[in-house]
C-alpha cells in the first residue's frame, strides 16, 4: 500500500506550486505540511530529513525528495508525463527549463524592494511577451494539435498552463499577441483534473501577499 | 548518419562546461563554435537557432538543443549515465541539482566586485563543506560502492568530480575533513576518458581569467 505523497513547504506558491499543479494535474492526491516557524525548519534540519537543507520536500514512494526539478521529473515520470522515449523527452525539458525561468523572476518578485518592483514588473512583460511566450505560440501553430509535444499531455502543458495564470495575474492583457495561447489555455482549464485544482478549496495557493513574504524572511533568517 | 555533437558558446567553462565533462567523460568526440565577438552571438540570433535566444546550444541529433539540464539530461539519458529505473534517476537527479547549485555559486566569483567577491568565497567555503560535500561523504560511506548511485558510473558522479575539482581551485585543501571524496576523486580522474578530459590539450576549458570576463561582458 502506498501512502498519498505528503509535501512539506510554506502555506504559499513559492518553489512548490509546481509540484502542486502537476500532482494535481495527474490526479493525484496528496498531504501537506505547512512551515510556519523556524524551530519547525531547525527540527527538520536536525531530524535529517532535508538532504541539502532546504525545501521543497516531498516524501514519496519511500523517497524523501528534495531539490524541485528531481522532484517534478519523477513524478512527470512516474505518471507518464514525461514523453515516449529520450527524444521527447528532450522536448518537454527545454520547454519546462524556460518556463521555469519565466517562473523565477516571478517568484523572486514579492522579496524585490519596493524601488525595483516596477522595473521587476517591466522585465516579466518583456521577457514573457518577447522571449517565452512566442516559442509555445510558434509550436503549437506549426503542428497545429493541442499538447506542446508527441501529441500526448504532458508536464510541460501543465507548466505552461500555470505559468500563463501566473503571468496574467501580473499583466492581465499579456495573452493578447497569442492566439493559439489563448486557445490553449481555454482547452488545459477545461481539463477534469486541472478544472478540479483552478476550484476554490483545491490545494492551490494563492499569489503571495506580505505575511507570506514575512513568514519565509521569518523562518529563513540567520 | 549522424554528425559529432556540436557546442555553441564562448571560449570558456560557463555553464557549458558540465556538457563538456558529460561528453568526454561518455566517450563522444564532439566540436566546439566559439562565440568570440558580439557578431558572432547575433548570427545565431539572426538565425533563430536559440529558443530561447540564450546559450549554450548543442546541435546533437537533429534537435538544436538548449537549456544546460535539457542537454545534459539528453546526455545522459542517451549514453546509459542516468541509472536503470526511475528511482536511481531520482538520485541522480538530487545529487546533481545539489552540485548544479554549488558549481553555480562559483560561477558568479569572477562577474563580482572585490568586496562581494571575499563574501562570496566564504560562503562558498561554508556551503561545500558543512552542506554539499557531507551528504555525498555519507552516500559513500553508507553504501560502500565506488559510484554514487546503483554501484555504476553515473552523471552524477562525473557532476561531482567537477564540482570537487572547481571548489578545490577556491581552496585547493577544501576536501580536507572528507576521506572518501578524496578517494573518490581519485578513482574517477583514473577512469580513462576522464583522465584524458584532465589531460593538457584536451577541450576542458581553463578558469575564468580577467581577459575572459571582459570579452564575455562584451558579446553580451
Amino acid at each position: 500500500m502506498s501512502a498519498k505523497p505528503r509535501l512539506t513547504y510554506f502555506n504559499g506558491r513559492g518553489r512548490m506550486e509546481p509540484v502542486r499543479w502537476l500532482l494535481a494535474a495527474a490526479g493525484v492526491e496528496f498531504d501537506e505540511i505547512f512551515l510556519e516557524t523556524k524551530e519547525q525548519y531547525e527540527k527538520l534540519n536536525k531530524d535529517g530529513v532535508l538532504l541539502f537543507q532546504q525545501v521543497p520536500l516531498v516524501e514519496i514512494d519511500g523517497l524523501k525528495m528534495v531539490q524541485t526539478r528531481a522532484i517534478l521529473s519523477y513524478i512527470a515520470g512516474k505518471y507518464n508525463l514525461y514523453g515516449k522515449d529520450l527524444k521527447e523527452r528532450a522536448w518537454i525539458d527545454m520547454y519546462v527549463e524556460g518556463i521555469a525561468d519565466l517562473m523565477q523572476m516571478i517568484l523572486m518578485f514579492p522579496f524585490s524592494p519596493p524601488e525595483a518592483k516596477e522595473k521587476n514588473l517591466d522585465s516579466i512583460k518583456e521577457r514573457a511577451t518577447n522571449r517565452y511566450f512566442p516559442v509555445f505560440e510558434k509550436v503549437l501553430k506549426q503542428h497545429g494539435q493541442d499538447f506542446l509535444v508527441g501529441n500526448k499531455f504532458s508536464w510541460a502543458d501543465v507548466q505552461l498552463i500555470e505559468a500563463i495564470l501566473a503571468v496574467e495575474e501580473k499583466i492581465p492583457a499579456v495573452l493578447s499577441g497569442f492566439p493559439q495561447l489563448q486557445a490553449f489555455k481555454i482547452r488545459m482549464s477545461n481539463m477534469p483534473t486541472i478544472k478540479k485544482f483552478l476550484q476554490p478549496g483545491s490545494p492551490r495557493k494563492p499569489p503571495p501577499d506580505e505575511h507570506y513574504v514575512e513568514t519565509v524572511l521569518k523562518v529563513f533568517k540567520k | 548518419m549522424a554528425g559529432k555533437p556540436k557546442l555553441h558558446y564562448t571560449k570558456g567553462r560557463g555553464k557549458m562546461e558540465s556538457i563538456r565533462w558529460l561528453l568526454a567523460a561518455a566517450g563522444v568526440e564532439f566540436e566546439e563554435e566559439f562565440i568570440e565577438k558580439k557578431e558572432d552571438l547575433d548570427k545565431l540570433l539572426k538565425g533563430g537557432v536559440l529558443m530561447f535566444q540564450q546559450v549554450p546550444m548543442v546541435e546533437i541529433d537533429g534537435m538544436k538543443m538548449v537549456q544546460t539540464r535539457a542537454i545534459l539530461s539528453y546526455i545522459a539519458g542517451k549514453y546509459n549515465l542516468y541509472g536503470k529505473d526511475l528511482k536511481e534517476r531520482a538520485w541522480i537527479d538530487m545529487y546533481v541539482e545539489g552540485t548544479t547549485d554549488l558549481m553555480g555559486m562559483i560561477m558568479v566569483i569572477p562577474l563580482q566586485a572585490a568586496d562581494a567577491k571575499e563574501k562570496q568565497l566564504a560562503l562558498i567555503i561554508e556551503r561545500a563543506t558543512t552542506r554539499y560535500f557531507p551528504v555525498y561523504e555519507k552516500a559513500l560511506k553508507d553504501h560502500g560502492h565506488d559510484y554514487l548511485v546503483g554501484n555504476k558510473l553515473s552523471w552524477a558522479d562525473i557532476q561531482l568530480l567537477e564540482a570537487i575539482l572547481m571548489t578545490e581551485e577556491c581552496k585547493p585543501d577544501i576536501l580536507s575533513a572528507f576521506p572518501l571524496l578524496q578517494a573518490f576523486k581519485g578513482r574517477i580522474s583514473n577512469i580513462p576518458t576522464i583522465k584524458k578530459f584532465l589531460q593538457p590539450g584536451s577541450q576542458r576549458k581553463p578558469p575564468p581569467d580577467d581577459k575572459y570576463i571582459a570579452s564575455v561582458r562584451k558579446i553580451f
